[in-house]
């Protein structure tokens, strides 16, 4: 298969990502969107490693994961937060950081 | 048969994302990521990345998605009652950005004139993206990049569980006063029933008061 | 110890009293701040001699020395160092600054006893005797421009120094901006000079001038008409004058030392010290001996005219250094140093003549208030006698040879100097009437309540309040006003003995330059000036001429005052109804304050509240501050409409950039 195959799933998955960034309101189908994106990204990263048969792009899509990783637990560790609070688990509630 | 597998992984991982944005329950949605991930991870095979593609699964399809049911469970009647409609314009405007955002990617890789993109790749031999090739480049040109990596990791760590814990961390102001953080605080014994690393590991606090 | 050595000493010496009275000033008994005062000059004096006494042992050719103690700013181009230059010219003028103002230092210990600034007044004294001295034996342009601020400064300071006198504040911000404008004057000055010699040194500008200039070039004589202007600001001529007058509101001891004896001959100094420069611009040297000229005058029929002692003897300050600009302009160096040394003599002494008598009438200064304290004060009134004699030029007093030896200098010179040299016997007639009418006005004829208290009581008169001389303002007697005792030199020796021997020198200090006869001044400066080009050598005719015109003169002047004021009374009356339009004119100082009013102050008040109430609340406030707020307004509150709070909003905005930044590679690639 010729590598803008690849490109194009990660093209799409990643609008796919972005879209449902802006569409949805639970924290938590957030930042599962954001995980979408990123693994566009790192699909990118592999079919450009692949394409020059180099090693850094892998490289680069691991700590593209470990970056995912520590996103997630500061993400859910906020949701966790807001619930204990009693706060509204709902991104459109938490507006008061506003200028 | 590359082809087919091929397709048949395009296919699950692009329905699987539709599946996370469309979905109303979040607990499908996380589901739905599996699915996603898992083709993914096969896509990353064929991509000859068999080391990506085995830390896919373990980390993010092992992992990742536990602490996301852990909590979307936690957080449980709380999620039902939202994800209601975004609300037409909302939605329209969003899908109209993704697509914009598809048709433009496209025309960025694909019609960029990169001729490299238009073949398979590069000729693989043998020993590419396997964990030793992974491993030895970790270990000697991105060693810098790895450790820090690590520590970025240790500092989300400690953050979660400061966001997260039952009292403490950010005050919620029932006492009055609020305690303010020093820095020798780290080495200071924490007062009882705070929810310290050491409760949790029962090596004390708990017989005290 | 080296000529250079003494002088470092002589200027260090009142610095470190300043320090020391300033730092001390809580905690210095009694009259000890005066002591401490009074000894550093004395110290600086002694040095001054020592310096003196050195540099008469070298060599005429190479008397002039000068010591660097650092380098400031060493550049190229600029050299700015802390030089000091001994040469006979500073020499002289150190040992009569530090001299004359030991013995007003003396004077002031016993003068301003009581006064609760006591301390601080001789912080201030110590203070401008340090910058006169830096002034004067500055190595460089810009250690003079320096000693010439401090100097107007240190005049600031002690004009104001009853702070809470209204009239005297104000009178001390008039002296301070005059001054700054004649500041302003030397600083531009010196550029000029600077620009073409390329060096602040003295001796090397000096030096370099004739290579550099064309005699009679428009730059240096831009460069000494600047000068000129700080010559005048200081020295108090026409038209920057109208702050001596006014300066009077000062302590006396102040107007003896400053405005008589030392400050004010600044720009005599200057202008000697620059004489390499104006010998290559006659048409400078011209527009100086003119305005001396027309100074010594104007100062002169004011004098008639004013009514306020002080006043009287600050006219005829200007009048004489009058004479000592003319003289120096013209040449005459040697003559104007030696008017300059012997009017510090008797302008001091009658000063501090002036202040005992003051003391007497309980801070009165009018003319028209005091008579016939002959007898109350006998050593004051011999005083009087004494520095009135000596100002008028009778012969054998000091006034009589420096005065005539100016004259003789403009009838050597020639041409339309023949001019200087009639309108200099006419000011001196008219010095003689001033100076001898003030006295028999104040010590001839029935005595006034307050002598008669003073001699049938023994009491010096004290009255009811207080009150400021000047508005007639009710004050007190705590600090920033005087203090409540009053001294006469009758009763306090200091004062006593520092007019004594001031009034000694201006008997005898015309020895040291008798034409013909001793002519030591002139032989001790010509090493200083002896590239004069200039010479004024007049006939023995001439001499002789001069010599008995101006005893005639003062004689005369003094005689006819003794008819006006004293034998015939009613003289004067007729004479100011006679010439009722001339009186005015002289008793509103020929309305020089109303004319800078008129060309100066209202223009520039009119044009500071045009500036304030039109220019910056309509353009700077309006326009530039408001304009520039409101644009910064405007453009926050476009972008705080952006900041709703809504996560997805603010996702999609990033989303956007991201989108438009891909887009413009695309375009680009």
């Amino acid at each position: 298969m010729s590598i803008s195959w690849y490109l194009a799933i990660s093209a799409i998955v990643f609008a796919l990502g972005a879209g449902g960034v802006l569409v949805r309101r639970n924290p938590i189908v957030i930042l599962l969107c954001l995980e979408l994106m990123l693994n566009a990204a790192n699909l990118a990263l592999i079919g450009f490693s692949r394409m020059w048969g180099n090693g850094d792009g892998q490289i680069f899509a691991l700590v593209v994961i470990v970056i995912a990783a520590c996103e997630v637990t500061v993400g859910l560790g906020l949701v966790v937060a807001l619930h204990r609070r009693r706060l509204p688990v709902d991104v459109d509630e938490l507006r008061e950081l506003q200028g | 048969m590359s082809t087919f597998v091929f397709f048949v992984a395009a296919i699950g991982a692009i329905t699987g994302a539709v599946g996370v944005i469309a979905l109303k329950n979040p607990y499908y949605s996380v589901l739905s990521l599996v699915g996603h991930m898992i083709s993914l991870a096969a896509l990353f095979l064929l991509l000859r990345a068999e080391f990506l593609a085995a830390s896919q699964v373990i980390i993010y399809a092992g992992a990742v998605i536990v602490l996301y049911v852990f909590v979307v469970s936690y957080v449980g009647d709380a999620a039902p009652a939202l994800g209601q409609d975004p609300g037409r314009l909302a939605a329209l405007g969003a899908f109209a950005c993704g697509g914009a955002l598809v048709v433009e990617l496209f025309i960025a890789v694909l019609g960029s004139g990169l001729q490299a993109i238009g073949h398979d790749g590069a000729p693989y031999h043998a020993g590419f993206g396997t964990p030793g090739q992974i491993g030895t480049l970790l270990l000697t040109r991105f060693l810098a990049p790895f450790e820090i990596a690590s520590y970025l990791l240790l500092i989300a760590a400690i953050g979660a569980v400061t966001l997260a814990r039952r009292r403490g961390g950010l005050d919620d102001g029932i006492e009055g006063d609020a305690p303010v953080l020093e820095l020798l605080d780290v080495l200071r014994p924490r007062p009882a029933a705070t929810g310290t690393m050491a409760e949790a590991g029962g090596s004390r606090g708990m017989s005290e008061p | 110890m080296s000529a250079t050595a003494a002088a470092w000493i002589v200027l260090a010496a009142p610095l470190a009293g300043t320090l020391v009275t300033a730092v001390l000033f809580r905690r210095l008994p009694g009259r000890s701040a005066g002591w401490i005062g009074t000894a550093a000059v004395g110290v600086s004096f002694v040095f001054a001699l020592i310096t003196l006494a050195r540099i008469q042992g070298i060599a005429p050719g190479a008397r002039e020395l000068t010591s660097t103690l650092w380098t400031i700013a060493g550049t190229t181009g600029v050299d700015a160092r802390a030089t000091i230059l001994v040469d006979p010219l500073s020499v002289l003028m150190i040992c009569v600054v530090s001299g004359v103002s030991m013995l007003i230092h003396l004077y002031s210990v016993s003068y301003l006893d009581g006064d609760r600034g006591y301390a601080r007044f001789f912080a201030y004294l110590n203070f401008f005797v340090f910058s006169m001295l830096l002034l004067v034996l500055a190595g460089n342009f810009l250690l003079l421009i320096v000693g010439w601020a401090f100097v107007g400064a240190a005049s600031y300071m002690l004009i104001s120094f009853w702070y809470r006198r209204t009239t005297a504040t104000s009178a001390g911000i008039k002296a301070f901006v005059i001054n700054v404008l004649g500041d302003i004057g030397l600083v531009l000055g010196t550029f000029f000079i600077f620009k073409h010699t390329g060096t602040f040194d003295l001796l090397a500008s000096f030096r370099a001038a004739p290579h550099v200039f064309a005699s009679g070039s428009g730059d240096v004589t831009a460069g000494c008409l600047l000068l000129l202007v700080g010559a005048f600001a200081k020295s108090a001529q026409i038209p920057l004058h109208t702050w001596l007058p006014d300066a009077m509101e000062g302590p006396t001891p102040v107007s003896a030392l400053i405005h008589a004896a030392t400050m004010v001959t600044a720009g005599v100094y200057l202008i000697a010290r620059m004489h390499p420069l104006f010998q290559l611009a006659p048409a400078a040297g011209d527009v100086g001996a003119l305005i001396g000229c027309l100074t010594l005058l104007v100062a002169g029929t004011i004098g008639l005219a004013a009514t306020d002692l002080k006043r009287v003897i600050a006219y005829s300050t200007m009048s004489q250094i009058g004479y000592m600009i003319m003289g120096v302009s013209i040449g005459a160096y040697a003559a104007g140093l030696f008017h300059l040394m012997t009017h510090a003599f008797f302008k001091a002494l009658l000063f501090m003549a002036a202040g005992s008598l003051i003391s007497a009438m309980g801070g009165v200064q009018s003319l028209d208030r005091m008579s016939g304290f002959r007898r109350a004060l006998p050593f004051t009134f011999g005083c009087f006698i004494v520095g009135g004699l000596a100002l008028s030029g009778v012969p054998p007093f000091s006034g009589f040879f420096s005065k005539d030896s100016i004259l003789l200098f403009a009838a050597g010179r020639g041409g339309w100097h023949w001019a200087l040299w009639a309108a200099g016997y006419v000011g001196a007639l008219l010095t003689a009437l001033y100076t001898f009418r003030m006295i028999f006005r104040a010590f001839l004829g029935d005595p006034c309540a307050e002598a008669r208290e003073l001699i049938e009581t023994g009491h010096l008169h004290h009255p009811e309040a207080p009150t400021n001389p000047a508005n007639g303002e009710i004050e007190d007697t705590d600090v920033g006003f005087p203090g409540p005792v009053h001294a006469v030199a009758e009763r306090a020796l200091p004062m006593r003995a520092a007019m004594s021997i001031l009034a000694l020198l201006a008997v005898v200090g015309g020895i040291v330059a008798v034409p013909h006869v001793t002519s030591w001044l002139d032989r001790f400066l010509a090493p200083t000036f002896s590239d004069s080009t200039i010479t004024g050598n007049a006939s023995n005719t001439v001499l002789a001429i001069g010599l008995i015109l101006g005893a005639l003169v003062s004689i005369g002047g003094i005689a006819l005052a003794y008819v006006i004021w004293v034998a015939r009374p009613q003289l004067a009356r007729q004479a100011h109804a006679r010439f009722a339009p001339l009186a005015t004119l002289f008793e509103n100082k020929w309305y020089f304050d109303e004319l800078i009013d008129a060309l100066v102050v209202r223009p520039g008040a009119w044009l500071g509240r045009f500036s304030q109430n039109t220019f910056e609340r309509l353009f700077v406030n309006g326009l530039l501050v408001g304009g520039s707020t409101g644009l910064v307004r405007a453009s926050s509150a476009l972008v705080r409409a952006t900041q709703s709070g809504i996560l997805r909003v603010y996702a999609a905005l990033m989303l956007l950039g991201a989108a438009a930044v891909a887009f413009y590679f695309l375009l680009q690639s």
